[in-house]
């Protein structure tokens, strides 16, 4: 790697007479380069050369194509011979099958067939094009400032600045309106207040989901497990809504199990507990319940949470517990809640502590 | 443009008589050409020359699928609706038979398993969406490990990096678009991480979804988004940069004959019309025959969309992938509450993570340019090996990328290995913090010891296997020598030296100078020089 004054790369101070620094692009030494050969002879293809190849492959390309009408006509006639059955599944698999075997020959056909066309028989000589640099010629650029001009002095853009300005305005702010127009995508209320309430209240039967039938503290037997939506869920308004705030995870510890903070002591029943089921990361349901080290996973992010210990994070990207609904029984011996959440469920968002 | 026909020449004829049963096309011919003089854009066109390549043919990949997915999306938008309004079942399906779910679900499952040739149709869209993306993650692969992305394509780069996020967003519009379980639950996380945003998250959530979580309007705006903007601004796209390619014309690697100043290769009419046009139905064959006998996203064993259940393993299709990713790798612990307001870095980071990350593949063009000072138009396709530093960059971030990537499977590689889900995770913490450099240096390594070997060779020629003993009883391999148009295609490339620290005019030396001088250095120190002729002479001097 030869440098102009012989100095060691980045160390040199080399003088130039330019106001702006050298952009200095080095490219080394090219005397000493190879030579490009040029073009290498052509070198004939065994069609080019031997007329019977040249026929064989033509017949070739002419049997891919009239396997692709084959093809073609196949799929029709599937379509019409293989038809859906109601209820029938099986149908329903031949149907795509065969439609799609038949599409597949029509067009694997012709594609093979222009392939084998062109490499085979057309004429196999590389051509040659020249480059130009992509800047246009000077005369060009020259005539283009000089439309400009010519447009800016015949307007007055420039010299009529009032005129501009005003127009450059009127542009800037007359889009403004389609940014409004869509404030109404969403309703007028504040979503905040939203996002903290649930469907969950003082009394509120917990029930099966997604059956609705209300559940016994009896029902719930050590080790099993429960998802919960609350009464009169499904027959709400915005079932979905709710639901995907609603919903909430019962399982039976037994009581020495559990740890409970101060404050959260009449939370639980007889060691039964519930929890939101939404994952306080982005909001997936926490599903997977492993029954001997009472963890919850959440199958998108892997987020652990352990039930003996207030639903804390042990594991995984969040951050919080899962909100504990506060639960009871009421005189017929079902399970309620005592209050709604006291904190928003789900993600996080950036006004939940507000 | 001119045309020339390299040795040995071949004789045409420019003017070809009319034959028999050629009086029609000859009318129909002039009919157009006296009210389009559409004659001049052929004479421009028509002989276009395009190099040729393997690895030319994976944007080519890229716009037919794009082909087949219009075709396919517009079969499908004749028989789904797009409407969240809830509707008993009554399709044919049995295990969903009279369960509530959206009109978009119903319609998705009638589709399927009521009208002849829906699935097939689904199944085509979401095979060909799923290749369409991949596509243009190796077609911009190729250009940037050959440098194709230089002076004067860089605008062109830019075009492509836009529809390579575009075509993203149109794969995840179009599959939430059944509002069955697992693209709701996709949905749901999509919603998570908004409301995870700083100040405007919670209202954009609210924007977007018309309301609380999942509301009624999702599926209707993104089906707008999906059918008409979408592919709207993507065919826009692919017109400027299918303009610029023509204008810049296409890159080349380094062969016989070939310099920066020509294009070899064959012309549009016939060979590559012929070429390319039968691979359009290649790439539709074979996307059709997977879709025939490969099912894809079987929403009616997810069923409809409910914000309780799920299923263990949901996986995202593939290119969601790497920011599903970047959200299981963040720790535990990383949300604060800051004056009141919560902050969650374990959503902020990994989306500024992604972001810079898109962010440095959009720009390296221009910092490349900056760093090596180079404005040369550049119209010869590099071997990776010949820029060790810019392959090795991007090895880091294709490694980058893979461990982010394999993260959206840390549950099933976890208990598919039987690993425990813990280890599994910090295992692709540490490859993805660690791993980009060590693909760096490893990949810095192998371009350096590939240039090594091609001097070797091209200076004693290759191992030809024929042993010849020596009259005086040694024993020697033959080296075959090159031929020397074999041998231009290892010496012809560009060799580099860092910039120099220049002082401007007043004796200045800035910052920036210092900065660009010392990334050039990074970038140009270690490089092995091409064969010189004066190398090649000592080397046979020493033979003969």
């Amino acid at each position: 790697m030869s440098q102009q004054d012989g100095a060691d790369p980045g160390t040199a101070v080399e003088r130039v007479e330019s106001e702006v620094p050298s952009t200095g692009i080095a490219v080394v030494d090219e005397s000493d380069r190879l030579e490009n050969p040029g073009f290498p002879p052509f070198r004939p293809r065994i069609s080019d050369v031997d007329p019977e190849k040249d026929r064989q492959n033509s017949r070739r390309v002419s049997w891919l194509f009239l396997a692709s009408i084959v093809g073609s006509v196949f799929a029709i006639v599937a379509y019409i011979v293989f038809p859906i059955e109601l209820g029938n599944l099986g149908s329903v698999r031949l149907n795509t099958l065969f439609l799609g075997l038949g599409i597949t020959l029509g067009l694997l056909g012709i594609g093979f067939g222009a392939v084998h066309w062109s490499k085979t028989l057309m004429d196999g000589h590389d051509l040659v094009e020249s480059r130009h640099p992509t800047r246009g010629s000077d005369a060009t650029r020259a005539r283009a400032a000089e439309i400009f001009t010519l447009g800016n002095e015949e307007s007055g853009f420039t010299r009529r600045k009032m005129i501009r300005n005003t127009l450059i305005g009127a542009l800037v702010v007359s889009p403004l309106p389609a940014v409004v127009i869509f404030r109404d995508l969403a309703p007028a209320a504040d979503p905040v207040p939203l996002l903290k309430h649930t469907l969950w209240a003082e009394g509120v039967r917990l029930t099966r989901d997604p059956s609705g039938v209300p559940i016994r503290a009896s029902d719930v037997t050590l080790g099993s497990v429960f998802h919960v939506i609350p009464e009169g869920l499904n027959e709400s308004e915005d079932r979905l809504e709710e639901k995907a705030k609603a919903a909430v995870l019962l399982v039976r510890l037994r009581p020495g199990d559990l740890n409970v903070s101060p404050g959260r002591e009449d939370w639980n029943f007889r060691g039964i507990v519930a929890y939101s089921k939404i994952c306080t990361h982005v909001g997936c349901p926490v599903a997977l319940y492993e029954q001997q080290t009472h963890h919850l996973l959440c199958p998108c992010h892997q987020s652990q949470f352990d039930m003996t210990n207030q639903a804390k994070v042990i594991f995984g990207p969040a951050k919080r517990p899962l909100p504990q609904l506060p639960i009871t029984v009421d005189d017929e011996g079902y399970l309620i809640a005592r209050s709604d959440f006291l904190e928003p469920v789900g993600p996080s968002f950036w006004e939940r502590s507000l | 443009m001119t045309v020339e026909i390299h040795h040995p020449v071949k004789e045409t004829t420019d003017t070809v008589p009319p034959g028999p049963g050629m009086r029609l096309t000859n009318w129909a011919a002039n009919y157009v050409e006296d009210r389009t003089s559409l004659s001049g854009f052929v004479k421009e066109l028509g002989r276009k020359i395009f190099p040729d390549h393997w690895s030319f043919m994976l944007g080519e990949v890229a716009l037919y699928s794009f082909i087949v997915i219009l075709l396919s999306g517009t079969f499908l938008t004749f028989f789904f609706q797009a409407s969240m309004a809830e509707v008993t079942y009554e399709g044919s399906y049995p295990a969903l038979k009279g369960l509530d779910m959206s009109a978009a679900m119903a319609s998705t499952l009638d589709i399927s398993f009521d009208i002849r040739g829906g699935l097939l149709m689904r199944q085509i869209h979401h095979w060909a969406a799923l290749l369409f993306v991949a596509s243009i993650g190796l077609h911009m692969l190729r250009i940037f490990f050959t440098g194709a992305f230089r002076k004067p394509r860089e605008i062109n780069w830019i075009v492509g990096f836009l529809m390579f996020v575009l075509a993203m967003l149109e794969g995840f519009t179009g599959y939430s678009l059944p509002d069955d379980l697992l693209s709701g639950n996709g949905l749901r996380i999509i919603d998570g991480l908004i409301k995870g945003i700083p100040i405007v998250g919670t209202w954009t959530s609210y924007l977007i979804f018309g309301g609380e979580f999942p509301g009624n309007d999702a599926v209707g705006r993104f089906y707008s988004v999906h059918i008409l903007l979408g592919p709207a601004i993507l065919v826009a796209l692919i017109g400027v940069h299918l303009i610029l390619l023509i204008v810049n014309k296409h890159t080349q690697f380094a062969g016989p004959g070939r310099t920066e100043n020509n294009v070899v290769g064959v012309p549009i009419l016939p060979v590559f019309a012929a070429k390319a046009g039968g691979f359009f139905f290649l790439v539709f064959g074979v996307i059709t025959l997977v879709a025939a006998t490969v099912t894809i996203n079987p929403i009616w064993n997810y069923g409809p969309y409910d914000p309780s259940p799920i299923s263990a393993g949901t996986q995202p299709d593939w290119y969601i992938g790497f920011a599903d990713g970047a959200l299981r790798l963040i720790p535990s612990g990383w949300e604060f509450v800051i004056w009141g307001y919560t902050l969650s870095l374990n959503i902020l980071v990994p989306v500024i993570v992604l972001g810079l990350f898109l962010v440095v593949v959009a720009i390296y063009p221009f910092v490349e340019a900056w760093i090596t000072g180079d404005k040369r138009e550049h119209h010869i396709a590099d071997r990776p090996r010949n820029a060790p530093t810019r392959t090795a960059i991007g090895a880091a971030g294709v490694t980058f990328y893979a461990g982010l990537w394999a993260a959206a499977s840390s549950d099933l590689i976890a208990t598919h290995f039987k690993l425990t889900i813990e280890g599994v995770t910090l295992g692709i913490q540490i490859a993805t913090v660690l791993g980009p450099f060590a693909a760096y240096f490893i990949a810095k390594r192998i371009c350096i010891g590939l240039q090594k070997k091609d001097r070797e060779i091209a200076l004693h020629g290759y191992e030809s296997g024929r042993i010849v003993r020596l009259p005086g009883g040694e024993y020697v391999e033959v080296h075959e020598q090159l031929s020397e148009y074999d041998r231009w295609k290892l010496v012809s490339f560009d060799d580099y030296t860092p910039l120099m620290i220049r002082p401007d005019k007043r004796g200045r030396i800035t910052v920036t100078q210092r900065v660009r001088a010392a990334l050039s250095r990074w970038f140009y120190e270690d490089r092995i020089a091409p064969v010189s002729k004066g190398e090649i002479e000592a080397a046979h001097g020493e033979h003969h």
